[in-house]
């Protein structure tokens, strides 16, 4: 099989995955875990050098998810890369579970960092490349931000610090489905233009459709070619993406399928429920 | 107050212990938020330039940057006043560092009113309630030079998010160099039988007036240093309550949250015992000389006299 339809059928995976895990919580933020699954997809199937058996690892590769709502894209994935059993992630939200509401490094074996207040992962992204850095370690660090994120002040200043300090280990990706809590960015507070916002703050900036597996790949890989600056990675997604009726449809920013529309999305998904 | 002692603010030994600490430990980094200069921070960036970094005026990012870089296992130490390191990074610090219980360190120059001139802005009289308020987080006033060298060593040692809070204004070196501290143990400085003095930080140099004061008038006073505030050193306080059965603490802060009601949480538990608190009396205050800050806002020794008179 060849890589993409390989990243692509883990990606649907992962989304059933996804599905399947908030609808046991009853709760969660399915939307914006389903605009960041093919981007999770190619990091931790293809990218990342990771080692379940090794989660803490000193050489690895560091994933920062710092839209923390949308975890259970890498719960999902963490459990697929073998870092827990895969039953685990029927415990979501659920008392005494490693499986928090928003992500603690803690408690879930190969999770990088405490993440769910918005508009922090930037800067501890940059905090990670910058100890690598120093420890000449070749490790990369991924950061993941929402477009609703990056109203935060916070992130232009983590911003700053990345292109001050030429961490050219970091990248961080914008998940631009432009929708937040409140509607669509656009309306609530705009972010556009996002990508000349980067460039101005001295980031290498790539703009790709953030569904498209060999668009994620060339990113990635054009990435590595960057010197002395940190690079944004712009996607263009769909919130909710792969099950319809979630779709570009804000209140599935935070709400769990019931029964019915459960079903309806394992089959859209590709899976039997 | 005397005048022979050498006075040096407490910054000045965060200044010099960092760089003592960072040249034996590799491990140690310092994140300075553009104000080196007054938090006497810049001889670190002279002598170890590849581990300071300065994010500039950005107070939040340099919360979760140091976050970032703990995970890498190193142990940042971030420098800025004790209003911005409290309360700009609050929930940065909170959620980032203490609840993933990250190896940050927080070490705040401007604590309390020693800012005296600046005014309300830069005076902290809520940061270490604040920080007390936050699971695992450890909260430490030193009272001179010597214990801040000495207890910034020791909040490098520990593992785990510290808020350490230092002066603008000198005070007088009490401690001797080789005296050694350890957080979470209060220092008894002088034992007494009638009435015990615990203060924090600055404060300790206003109780130790007043006991002064008070030995001359032949009370018996003990006087203790509680350096941490949290975790509070509870053991000390229970035997000196059960040998004073009166206490007064003197703590340069808010009169809600410091010191003053991490004993009255002991007290009330316990049951017996009575004390009174010398704080900032739930005001800002405002700029002026620091000395005569203490005196007007009722938190000088002459205040800690009366207090204790009226216990007496
Ligand atoms: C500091 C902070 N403020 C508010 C929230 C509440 N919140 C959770 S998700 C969200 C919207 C996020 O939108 P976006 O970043 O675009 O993420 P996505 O669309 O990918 O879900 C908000 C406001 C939060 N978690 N953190
Ligand atoms: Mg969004």
């Amino acid at each position: 099989m060849n890589k993409v339809c390989f990243l692509e059928e883990k990606a649907q995976e992962m989304r059933r995955n996804i599905v399947t895990m908030i609808h046991e919580a009853k709760s969660g933020h399915p939307g914006g875990a389903l605009s960041a699954t093919d981007i999770v997809t190619v990091l931790y199937f293809n990218e990342l050098r990771i080692d379940p058996n090794q989660p803490k690892m000193k050489e690895r590769d560091r994933v920062v998810l710092s839209k923390g709502h949308t975890c259970p894209v890498i719960y999902a994935a963490l459990a697929m890369k073998g870092f827990y059993e895969m039953e685990e992630i029927y415990n979501l939200r659920k008392m005494g579970s490693i499986l928090q509401g928003h992500p603690c490094m803690k408690k879930v074996p190969g999770l990088d960092m405490t993440t769910g207040s918005l508009g922090q992962g930037l800067s501890a992204g940059a905090g990670m490349a910058f100890g690598a850095k120093y420890d000449k370690l070749d490790s990369r660090v991924y950061v993941i931000m929402g477009d609703g994120e990056i109203q935060e002040g916070q992130v232009w200043e983590a911003a700053m610090t990345a292109a001050k300090y030429k961490l050219d280990n970091l990248v961080a990706f914008v998940d631009a489905n432009n929708l937040q809590v409140d509607g669509h960015c656009t309306d609530i507070m705009p972010v556009e233009p996002i990508d000349k916002k980067w460039e101005a703050f001295g980031w290498e900036v790539i703009k790709i459709d953030g569904h498209s597996i060999p668009q994620i790949l060339e990113a990635l890989e054009a990435a590595k070619k960057v010197k002395d600056k940190p690079v944004c990675i712009i996607a263009k997604t769909v919130k909710g993406k792969g099950v319809s009726y979630m779709e570009d449809v804000c209140e599935w920013h935070g709400i769990a399928p019931n029964n019915e529309q459960y079903e309806i999305a394992m089959k859209e998904l590709g899976g039997a429920v | 107050m005397s005048n022979e002692k050498r006075m040096i603010p407490t910054r000045d030994g965060f200044g010099d212990a960092i760089v003592e600490l960072a040249k034996e430990n590799e491990n140690i980094f310092l994140i300075d938020c553009d104000i080196s200069k007054s938090c006497k921070t810049t001889k670190f960036a002279k002598a170890i330039p590849d581990r300071h970094i300065n994010v500039g005026i950005a107070e939040q990012n340099a919360g979760t940057f140091a976050a970032g870089l703990a995970t890498m296992g190193k142990i940042p130490f971030i420098s800025t006043y004790a209003v911005f390191g409290s309360m700009r990074m609050l929930e940065q610090i909170r959620t980032s560092a203490c609840y993933p219980h990250l190896n940050v360190k927080v070490a705040c120059s401007h604590g309390g009113l020693t800012p005296g001139n600046d005014g309300v802005t830069h005076q902290a009289i809520e940061d270490m309630g604040i920080y007390r308020t936050i699971p695992g987080m450890t909260v430490i006033m030193p009272a001179d030079y010597n214990a801040t060298k000495k207890l910034v060593i020791k909040a490098a040692e520990y593992d785990g998010p510290v808020y350490l809070r230092f002066t603008r204004d000198p005070l007088p070196i009490f401690y001797g160099e080789d005296e050694e501290f350890e957080i979470g143990k209060g220092k008894v400085i002088k034992e007494g039988k009638d009435i015990s003095l615990i203060a924090i930080g600055d404060a300790l140099h206003q109780a130790i007036a007043a006991a002064d004061e008070l030995e001359k008038e032949g009370v018996s006073v003990e006087l203790i240093d509680m350096h941490t505030l949290k975790p509070l050193d509870i053991e000390l306080v229970e035997k000196t309550l059960s040998k004073t059965g009166k206490i007064i603490t003197v703590e340069d802060h808010n009169i809600f949250n410091g010191l003053g009601s991490a004993i009255a949480d002991v007290i009330a538990e316990k049951g017996k015992g009575i004390m009174r608190k010398v704080a900032l009396k739930d005001t800002f205050a405002e700029s002026g000389d620091y000395y005569k800050l203490l005196e007007k806002y009722e938190m000088d020794s002459k205040y800690v006299l009366k207090m204790a008179r009226e216990l007496l």
